[in-house]
């Protein structure tokens, strides 16, 4: 059983059965898209997780990257005309472009500086987004084309899909593969090189790994993530606002990857679900909501300090071994 | 020149105000290897409540003296119950507690104050004072001078009482301090209220120029921390000077660039910063043992 658990593709094989169940269960198509969000910001965690848990790189900053393939994908089309699929792929690259340009001086720096120049990344990003409201209308936010797959399905196929269920399932098949992605990635010698890293810089750099290059790799990695997730959030929506590429993102998505535990791709999906479901729970409170997100969050940290999914599984290990 | 002076004496202002909020991260980061981004959060707290409280009527000092005991109280809380619990998890663990905690905090002040934004009487008049040319608000220097006040009294706290150096012994080595019979646990409970003191005051002086609102900590926070990373994690001095530094980036950025994108001068200058001194101004190159 607990081989099974530990093979390679049980978490992907998780998450197949979990997005293919999921909507039989869910009463109407507003919680379908409170699964969804919980889909694509998990893909966002996922490559995050990567840089921190695997890396043990802290980004500050990484809704930046987040908004870059959000503002992509609404602002090539409407701007340049450019189909909706290629501003994807373009914010993708581009993302990974930057990654690349600003990750080789930034990922010199160590612990709370690389923290705050990510975070200071982030903000630069944001910024921009904010002010040339020429192109991004700025803080309004700005409606995103949709990619016209509806359509494509009917005229192609004659099939009538809701926007809510197709876009359920083009982001549960995307993080079942960016799962899959990122399990290979942390099983192959590139992942052990990181987790190598992870563990003592030096003794890593002494075993022959080229430390600068590894950090690079997955910092680039993780931005292709979070631009994909941040395309993917944009054209569900159909319209996207700064605070996408905002500070408060950049921690939100930090708080998932250490809520769901650093270094567990399962965890990063607990943590998403946790950080998007909670709040939506906590309306009901009002005026509360606030106070008892804030609370939850510390109780979490406190007793599952490694985690909620490392947590219980060593919680659930240490009662069976007694 | 007038505009110089200008640009430079709301640069300090505003700097003032940064350098006490990351001299909070320094001495908090100092005792207990914690970045506390509740920090702002003190600010909030020293505002609002003396805004809340002569309200009531509590005459203004009485009013400043219990908002600032109000913050201390959170402080001491906020380690017993949040951060002690914590020892020993990981540095990013503690930072989302404490990420936790402001959010707890921001959710407790809209609960108990209100969402309105407030301000009070500045403390001498707001007839503008001209310095060369420059009109200055009087609040201005209580703001500057405030500061100074808490810089040199931090400074001989640490120099000339045995806490102080306590203080300093439990940042330079916690197990050694521990060995020679300093409570450490008690020396960062200190840490704890001493920030949050630091932080309420600053909010209280600052209040008639910026206003203050349930959630105005999380700026603070975010600039404080980059002022302290600016002039080198865990020095005071350092500290005082990131702030200082941040708060004239971005006056002058916004006199003579773009008000549009002050913030994003003075971050440009950190990052450049830190690529050629990577700890910061004041920093020391940090040594890793295998």
């Amino acid at each position: 059983m607990s081989a099974l658990l530990n093979h390679r593709l049980a978490v992907p094989a998780v998450l197949i059965v979990l997005v293919a169940l999921l909507p039989l269960v869910l009463p109407s198509s507003f919680y379908l898209r409170i699964a969804t969000l919980v889909w694509i910001s998990a893909f966002a965690v996922i490559g995050l997780n990567l840089l921190m848990g695997y890396a043990g790189q802290v980004s500050l900053g990484h809704a930046g990257f987040f908004g870059i393939g959000a503002y992509a994908a609404a602002v090539l089309p409407a701007q340049l005309g450019v189909p909706g699929i290629f501003a994807v792929v373009i914010g993708a690259v581009a993302s990974a472009l930057i990654a690349y340009l600003v990750g080789r001086p930034i990922l010199r720096l160590k612990g709370h500086y690389l923290a705050v120049a990510t975070l200071g990344f982030g903000i630069l990003v944001a910024m921009v987004i904010n002010n040339e409201a020429w192109i991004t209308g700025g803080p309004d936010g700005i409606a995103v084309a949709s990619l016209g797959i509806k359509k494509l399905l009917k005229s192609a196929f004659g099939l009538k899909v809701k926007t809510a269920e197709l876009w359920y399932w083009i982001a549960g098949a995307m993080l079942v593969v960016g799962a899959w992605v990122a399990v290979n990635l942390v099983d192959s010698p590139t992942g052990r090189a990181l987790r190598a890293v992870h563990d003592s810089e030096i003794a890593a750099r002494v075993a022959g790994i080229d430390v600068a290059r590894m950090k690079l790799v997955v910092f680039v990695v993780s931005a292709v993530y979070a631009a994909l997730a941040g395309s993917a959030l944009a054209l569900f929506n159909g319209f996207i606002t700064p605070d996408t590429a905002g500070f408060l993102h950049s921690i939100e998505l930090v708080t998932m990857v250490v809520l769901g535990g650093m270094g567990s791709i399962l965890g990063s999906v607990v943590g998403a679900a946790v950080l998007v479901v909670l709040p939506q729970l906590l309306t009901m409170f009002h005026d509360y909501e606030h106070l008892l997100l804030g609370l939850l969050m510390m109780v979490f940290m406190i007793f599952l300090r490694a985690g909620i999914v490392p947590g219980l599984r060593a919680l659930v290990a240490g009662r069976g071994a007694a | 020149m007038a505009e110089f002076l200008q640009f430079a004496f709301s640069g300090l202002t505003v700097g003032a105000v940064y350098a006490l909020v990351a001299l909070g991260f320094t001495i908090i980061y100092n005792a207990s290897d914690v970045v506390n981004f509740a920090q702002g959060e003190f600010v909030m707290i020293g505002g609002m409540a003396t805004v809340f409280l002569t309200a009531l009527g509590v005459p203004i000092p009485l009013a400043v003296v219990l908002a600032i005991l109000g913050a201390v109280v959170v402080g001491l809380l906020l380690h017993r119950l949040a951060i002690e619990p914590a020892r020993g998890a990981s540095s990013v663990t503690l930072i989302i507690i404490t990420i936790g905690a402001s959010i707890f905090l921001r959710g407790l002040a809209q609960v108990v104050f209100d969402k309105q934004f407030h301000t009070l009487q500045p403390f001498s008049g707001d007839t503008p004072i001209v310095v060369g040319g420059a009109s200055i608000l009087p609040q201005s220097f209580w703001v500057m001078g405030g500061a100074v006040v808490i810089v040199v009294l931090l400074w001989a706290f640490f120099n000339h009482t045995l806490i102080g150096k306590a203080v300093l012994a439990t940042s330079a080595n916690r197990l050694a301090a521990k060995l020679v019979g300093i409570n450490t646990g008690m020396i960062m409970s200190l840490a704890f209220a001493l920030s949050a003191a630091i932080g309420a005051v600053a909010g209280v002086l600052v209040t008639p120029i910026t206003l203050t609102s349930y959630e105005v900590g999380t700026l603070l926070a975010l600039k404080g921390f980059a002022a302290a990373m600016l002039g080198g994690m865990g020095h005071p001095l350092g500290a005082v000077v990131g702030g200082l530094v941040v708060g004239l980036l971005e006056a002058f950025g916004a006199g003579y660039l773009s008000s549009d994108y002050k913030d994003a001068i003075a971050f440009v200058v950190i990052l450049i910063t830190l690529f050629v001194l990577p700890t910061g101004l004041f920093g020391r190159a940090s040594v890793e043992r295998v």
